[in-house]
């Protein structure tokens, strides 16, 4: 099928406007400021779907979650970046009320959680990090069990599983077992899963850990299309392509504590400010003397030097003549930026 | 405290439904295969035993020995069913599979999990009793119609065993632990109950070990109504299966709150 043909049935299935937001990255949706309900923070309880004030949890004398607060607008890809034991999931756990928090207040789709979660969780889909599908269910019971949850009927969960199955490109699967899926099978059967109950709001908690380019591309454009219908998405990951990709907004997390929150290319513009160079293949403290008066800061980690350069040709031309090394100019992303907020081993 | 322990209860009069359908209908995939496996046991130890031992003992309590044995193994093929269930398979569906876990997303509390894995739990208690009952039935150990009675003890048997054995689920770090459980109180208790001999044979303190024991209680319910004879303190014997059901069940879900919504 041609790039044209896929865009006729696209059309097809989505409306004008659902089309462009597929077709438009979050950041431009974002800068052209026709999401300008999104791209501040809201002040109206309608607006808001998850808010956290002030929250905190700790396991002994670890403290997972450290007074963090962030808000969250309907219909925006919110992200939770961080390494692994930033407190993603239990964030994510917090606001499903499956943890109750220490300190502070957490506000999900209008509804006090903990104190009413079950309520709240009505409004929501998880995606969750571990595969829990059940192995000996086909994808369709998988799907009319977890229907039932909800309180559906047979003939309710019927009803919706044909768009569900769709939607996550398994008509044809819909009588396998699960165990003979192939992981980004399953992760795509999790995420219809989350949409039986037709949430407003979506929690997806490394929905691409683990899965291969093909899978995890799938997985990318079926977030958007869910974005296109205008749900909300909270997603935590660690990987910084996939959430400058998707995200309209996300928070830096460190040890539980929120270091930056703004849009990718905000924080990018913020932190870094300038094209990256990566130099490599020589002795990097002696390169670093070399380059340090054009650059705005240089870093160094193992062999390789990064040197943020407003100018990189002066870069360039000061290296001039040196055999063996190698230079790769490329912008700045949201990696540079978490590097810096959490620090590799630097030198300014 | 008290909130978070209120939310974990089950949410209404039905919820746990959603979840005994679910293992009902993983169960149908391979219900012919684990129904042979749950009968095989006790009917082995039922003929085994029952002829075996039967010539060498000759009549018990009035009753031959076989017709004597077969209500105690009804009551212990119903522990066992939903001891087994409750232990390994409920116990993979917390840990291993994380089946709770994708329910606690939904309108499913943790109450409801409990109460529905409890339920399926003396379903198949229910199953394994039944059977070996219609079986002593047809060969002529059990009185008709009298043994018609059994069938409530053995599902109440059933959610009794279920709900101990969620305390043990609970607990457990991993599945070698349930051994101890298996060993240490269960086989114990199945000696002391009078479900291979009368307990009356027993020394005195044993006897009082006994009269504490849940099996027992559920026995002395089974093996009269079994042999068509009279039965003494059903109101005792129901009062004691049902705090042994009900007690349980609340520690387990205050134990499995701990555990999995920390």
């Amino acid at each position: 099928m041609s790039q044209d043909q896929k865009h006729q049935v696209l059309k097809r299935k989505l409306g004008p406007e659902e089309l462009r937001r597929l077709e438009t990255p979050a950041i431009e949706r974002e800068s052209h400021g026709q999401t300008s309900a999104k791209s501040s923070v809201p002040d109206s309880a309608s607006t808001v779907a998850v808010d956290f004030a002030g929250v905190t949890k700790s396991y002994g004398n670890k403290i997972v979650v450290d007074e963090l607060s962030f808000s969250v607008a309907s219909g925006e890809c919110f992200g939770l970046l961080g390494p692994n034991g930033a407190g993603k999931s239990t964030i994510a756990r917090m606001l499903l009320g499956m943890t109750c928090p220490d300190a502070g207040a957490i506000t999900v789709l209008g509804v006090p959680v903990p104190a009413r979660a079950r309520l709240a969780r009505r409004g929501i889909g998880v995606v969750p990090q571990f595969d829990n599908l059940d192995q000996e269910l086909t994808v369709r019971e998988n799907l009319l069990v977890f229907g039932r949850y909800f309180g559906m009927s047979t003939r309710q969960s019927e009803a919706v599983i044909p768009s569900l199955l769709e939607f996550a490109r398994l008509e044809r699967k819909a009588n396998a077992r699960v165990s003979e899926l192939s992981g980004g099978m399953k992760r795509c059967l999790t995420m219809a899963r989350a949409l039986i109950n037709d949430p407003q709001l979506i929690v997806m908690d490394e929905p691409t850990t683990g899965l291969d380019p093909h899978a995890r591309h799938l997985i990318w454009e079926r977030l958007r299309a869910l974005l296109a219908r205008g749900k909300t998405i909270i997603l935590t990951t660690h990987f910084m392509e996939e959430a400058e990709r998707l995200c309209d907004r996300l928070c830096v997390l460190e040890k539980g504590r929120n270091i930056a929150e703004g849009g990718p290319q905000a924080l990018i513009d913020e932190h870094i400010g300038c094209q990256v160079m990566e130099i490599y293949g020589g002795d990097p403290h002696e390169l670093l003397s070399l380059v340090k008066p054009h650059s705005q800061r240089i870093e160094v980690s193992g062999e390789t030097l990064y040197c943020y350069a407003p100018d990189p040709d002066q870069v360039r031309t000061q290296l001039q003549g040196r055999a063996g090394l190698r230079l790769l100019l490329r912008p700045a992303n949201l990696e540079d930026v978490f590097l810096r907020l959490t620090g590799r081993e630097m030198e300014e | 405290m008290i909130e978070g322990f209120a939310a974990a209860l089950p949410a209404n009069a039905w919820n746990w439904v959603a979840v005994w359908r679910r293992n009902y209908l993983a169960w149908k995939k391979v219900s012919l295969v684990t129904i042979l496996g749950n009968l095989a046991d006790p009917m082995i130890y039922l003929f085994g035993l029952g002829t075996g031992l039967g010539i060498m003992v000759g009549r018990v309590d009035g009753a031959s020995y076989i017709a004597f044995l077969a209500a105690g193994m009804v009551a212990v093929s119903a522990m066992t069913a939903s001891t087994m269930e409750t232990l390994y398979a409920a116990f993979a569906r917390m840990h291993s599979q994380r089946t709770w876990e994708a329910m606690l997303y939904t309108h499913v509390t943790l109450g409801d999990i409990v109460l529905g894995e409890l339920a399926w739990a003396a379903t198949k208690a229910f199953l394994a009793g039944t059977a070996i009952t219609i079986v002593s039935a047809t060969l002529g150990y059990a009185a008709w119609p009298s043994v018609l009675y059994a069938l409530p003890i053995i599902a109440l048997t059933g959610c009794v065993f279920a709900s101990l054995a969620m305390v043990v689920t609970a607990l457990s770090p991993s599945y070698d632990y349930f051994v101890f459980y298996q060993t240490l109180v269960l086989t114990p208790m199945m000696f002391l109950s009078g479900a291979v001999f009368p307990s009356d044979q027993l020394p005195h303190a044993f006897q009082q070990i006994a009269r504490c024991m849940p099996l027992s209680h559920a026995i002395d319910l089974i093996r009269p109504v079994m042999l068509d004879r009279p039965i003494g303190g059903i109101a005792l014997h129901v009062g004691v299966l049902g705090l042994y059901a009900l007690l349980p069940f609340f520690l387990s879900m205050a134990l499995l709150r701990r555990r999995l919504m920390r």
